[in-house]
């Protein structure tokens, strides 16, 4: 069974958001998103300063199996990208809630409220 | 063998029909395994179909577009294709001579109830005197790597005195199993058949010394750097296999007509089959578009190669491209450059390139 802290936020397309002190949001893909892809070999992260909509694709991760789409959890600015995981992509199956991708200024501080909590994420990554 | 697929975790997927283990943890290392060590596969979804009679070499060297007049030793096998009509492959498949009027085929699981389908209307058409057995009753391992034929005869340590004078595509019987000197991988080891109830002991026995669990996702890596075709990627019903890198499988020199052998052009091959390596970062995987200046081709089947650190690809290339030359390929909106070589790009545990 795949970790699913409490003190994240999640989507159904399996990303997890963390609030910063600072107010950005970090964003990653969760375990059992990792597990399902396998051995993660590229990722292709978004530039800095790129704005995104919620649930607009703005990271590819690439298994040995697949190509995968990142979603945007809500809409905001590219305030950072993890270099570290692109040049070492593998983090990522090895701790997928270390290994972060992406940091958002969010448009609207609020939105992270209305994502999952663990106990709803769980229910879909059971499913599958 | 589903139970202990379980037992060691692994991943599931179907395929074919079958519920198959894709990886037992991470692929990358149990691709590794193979070629450093030993890795074992449950191939059990492939089919093998044994025909008997005393029509059988004639109706062979029909159906299939390599020579079965090559097997004259019992146990020597041969790689080819079954086509079609129109020169298309219907499936590529091994034929094993086993004795005076026996044959035996494997073929893939995808395939296997098409291929037989097509090879009872053969028989019917023809009206050839054979008998077709499809023997549902076996399963199959591939224990693969440079320690592959150590472990199994540390497995079946009576199977040693038949199968170590075994040369690459020989195989030979003992008892309830068919032990063959093949394999998917590029790496030495053997193939075998026995009963069904009996692969999960064997399977077992050869756990306990080591050798490695490996599912579909490693095969797959392993036999694209082999430079090995996957059928329904590489080739299908409306590729010729001259188009398809496989020239070597079809025996056209001489008289003999075979099934589709008039539709494959007399000027040979509209593309050159080869190898791309991405020179950038990325990963490259079938149906991507390759530019080679003013034409363009199309890969057919990509991933990322373990051995070499860097994506690989089979392509389907204009004429004029060469290995050597550099192309570019398109992964969504990119274009990134790829190195043309000639496959494979790696074997026996060592890049080639």
């Amino acid at each position: 069974m795949s970790l699913i802290p409490s003190d994240l936020k999640y989507t159904q397309s399996h990303e997890w958001a963390r609030r910063e002190t600072d107010g950005s949001v970090t964003i990653g893909i969760t375990d059992h998103a990792q597990e399902a892809l396998g051995d993660l070999v590229y990722i292709e992260l978004p530039k800095l300063g790129q704005h995104v909509e919620a649930k607009q694709e703005f990271v590819v991760v690439e298994s040995v199996k697949a190509a995968s789409d990142v979603y945007a959890p809500m809409a905001g600015t590219v305030s950072a990208v993890n270099q570290d995981i692109a040049d070492a992509p593998e983090t990522v199956n090895g701790d997928a809630y270390a290994a972060w991708l992406v940091r958002l200024q969010p448009d609207n501080a609020a939105d992270i409220e209305s994502l999952l909590d663990a106990e709803a994420y769980r229910a879909i990554a059971d499913e599958g | 063998m589903y139970a202990a697929h379980q037992a060691l975790s692994a991943r599931m997927v179907e395929f074919g029909g079958w519920e198959m283990p894709v990886n037992y943890g991470s692929q990358i290392e149990e691709h590794h395994a193979v070629r450093r060590r030993a890795g074992m596969f449950d191939i059990s979804h492939m089919l093998a179909i044994d025909i008997e009679g005393s029509a059988t070499r004639r109706f062979l060297s029909r159906l299939i577009a390599n020579d079965v007049a090559k097997l004259i030793e019992p146990g020597k096998a041969l790689y080819s294709c079954m086509l079609n009509a129109t020169g298309g492959v219907i499936d590529d498949l091994i034929v094993y001579f086993l004795g005076k009027h026996e044959f035996r085929l494997i073929v893939n699981a995808g395939t296997a109830a098409k291929d037989l389908n097509w090879i009872q209307s053969c028989k019917e058409d023809w009206q050839a005197d054979i008998a077709i057995k499809p023997r549902h009753d076996l399963a199959m391992i591939a224990v693969q790597g440079p320690q592959a034929r150590e472990q199994v005869w540390a497995a079946l340590p009576e199977s040693r005195g038949v199968t170590e004078p075994l040369k690459p595509f020989q195989a030979a019987s003992l008892h309830e199993y068919f032990i063959a000197r093949t394999g998917y991988t590029g790496e030495d080891g053997f193939e075998l058949l026995l009963p069904s109830h009996q692969a999960p002991g064997l399977w077992a026995r050869l756990l306990e010394l080591g050798v490695a669990p490996c599912g579909l996702g490693a095969r797959d890596t392993l036999r694209l750097e082999a430079g090995m075709n996957l059928y329904g990627q590489d080739m299908d019903e409306e590729t010729s296999p001259l188009d398809a890198g496989l020239a070597w499988t079809v025996a056209l020199g001489d008289e003999r007509e075979f099934v589709g052998k008039a539709a494959l052009p007399r000027d040979g091959r509209r593309w050159n089959f080869l190898g791309l390596v991405l020179l950038d970062k990325g990963v490259l995987r079938g149906h991507q578009t390759v530019y080679c200046g003013a034409e363009t081709g199309l890969t057919t089947s990509g991933s990322f190669s373990p051995t070499l650190q860097q994506s690989i690809a089979l392509a389907r290339l204009p004429l004029a491209v060469k290995p050597g030359d550099t192309v570019a390929v398109a992964i969504r909106d990119r274009h990134v450059p790829a190195k043309v070589v000639k496959p494979p790009f790696a074997r026996h545990g060592q890049p080639l390139l």
